[in-house]
């Protein structure tokens, strides 16, 4: 199972029936392929559908019908498609409750930075500064460090995306969870040693003599 | 019953500075056959608002590619390389605004509102500059409306009176841009006789759209 797989395995076990979640670009879209069996969940694309499938047959694209990446998709059965607003009063509006975003830092404050690196990388928050704000749950979804550089830091270095701390960080070695206290780590990934994961972490992480191994 | 308008004439409606809204989401639901003749008129100045740049060489990147722009207040530029080229090389002005709270921006602008209060961007660069305002013990930021002189949407259906309709994710931001312009232009996929519509199926009222542009040949 390679680093992407055990990350997106881990956060599809945070999916609950019927309800309703938005996967950011990239890594967490692949947390659609988990979802467990017989649940029912509702995945929005923020530029304006819920219910949407994998890509169609060659030939068969609509391009009225993508996701947020731009990327061809279907829809299912019982699809809803709106207009921008009426998604982002979704997402703001306490009707989602959970969005997996990925990230580029987390700090001890469970504070997440995902949208520019000043001088390097000028994404643009696009739709991420409204779904850390507005989803009820906040689930980021990242390798645990990037080039051998830690992204778990004690206080961000880049722009932050919300003030609010997200809910719950899964990496490829570790399940954090960021409380008032500070980030608390609750999982090991299948076979990493508790040293590894304070190894390629930067922040400080509080933890129980004996944290369990992720169940995948 | 209107006359509708080729795409250059559409284009020609729109002056060199002005602020133009342009529907779509990386190039779904974009007018790419005004963008096109935009380009080929050589516009200068404009104003985007949108909510991305998308693709060099496509969407509103034709407009960025072919330097028609002078200005952008955007939500995502990630996915083209030009726009952060010019941005940086200080030939255009950018300003990124969450998805959200443009969209409401919009809204707020065509719904005579004197804007609106949300929580997103508080605490991160988007609140530098911003009013906070404290409702019943929560934050908000104020935004304030967003207005422009012109709107180019993209539309599935436009029957003989403008009447509109939109495709699945082809909706995004053309509804609410359709009530914040001056003047309102429409590119219609396909172009159907009055009545074939439904009333509940129509987004926008054709009385808010000034110009039609011809259906595709």
């Amino acid at each position: 199972m390679d680093a992407k797989e055990i990350i997106a395995r881990r956060v599809a076990q945070e999916l609950r029936d019927r309800t309703l979640v938005n996967l950011g670009i990239g890594l967490p879209t692949m947390v659609a392929r988990y979802v467990p069996e017989g649940m029912l969940v509702a995945f929005q694309s923020e530029n304006g559908i819920i219910g949407f499938g994998a890509r169609p047959p060659e030939g068969m694209e609509d391009p009225n019908l993508t996701d947020a990446g731009g990327g061809f998709i279907s829809a299912l059965p019982g699809a809803f498609a709106f207009d921008s607003a009426t998604s982002f009063a979704l997402i703001r509006g306490g009707h989602l409750a959970m969005t997996v975003l990925g990230g580029l830092q987390v700090d001890a404050k469970g504070r997440l930075a995902n949208w520019m690196v000043p001088g390097k990388m000028v994404a643009g928050m696009g739709g991420a500064m409204d779904l850390v704000s507005g989803a009820k749950r906040v689930v980021v979804a990242m390798q645990h460090a990037a080039k051998g550089e830690a992204k778990i830091v004690p206080e961000l270095t880049l722009p932050p995306t919300s003030a609010r701390p997200v809910s719950l960080v899964v990496t490829d070695l570790a399940v954090i969870e960021p409380t008032p206290e500070g980030l608390v780590l609750r999982e090991r990934a299948p076979g990493v040693a508790l040293e590894e994961i304070l190894a390629a972490t930067a922040a400080p992480l509080m933890f129980d003599n004996d944290v369990p191994e992720m169940t995948l | 019953m209107r006359k509708a308008l080729t795409a250059d004439e559409a284009a020609a409606l729109v002056p060199d500075g002005a602020s133009v809204m342009i529907g779509g989401f990386m190039g779904v639901g974009s007018p790419h056959r005004v963008i096109a003749a935009l380009a080929a008129r050589g516009a200068r100045g404009l104003t985007v608002i949108a909510n991305d740049t998308a693709r060099p060489g496509h969407g509103i990147g034709v407009l960025i590619d072919a330097g028609c722009v002078a200005r952008c207040i955007v939500s995502h530029i990630g996915l083209n390389p030009v726009t952060q080229k010019k941005m940086i090389a200080g030939e255009m002005e950018v300003e990124l605004v969450p998805q959200g709270t443009l969209a409401e921006r919009i809204r707020a602008g065509g719904a005579g509102l004197g804007g609106v209060l949300t929580p997103t961007g508080l605490g991160t660069v988007v609140e530098d500059g911003k009013q906070r305002i404290t409702v019943d013990g929560r934050d908000y930021l104020l935004e304030k409306p967003l207005r422009a002189d012109v709107a180019l949407l993209h539309c599935y259906e436009a029957d003989y009176y403008a009447n509109l309709t939109y495709r699945l994710t082809a909706q995004n931001f053309n509804p609410v841009m359709a009530m914040a312009a001056k003047i309102v232009i429409a590119e219609p996929d396909e172009v159907v006789p009055i009545g074939v519509i439904p009333p509940d199926h129509v987004r926008t009222p054709g009385i808010l759209v000034t110009h039609l542009v011809e259906r595709p040949h």
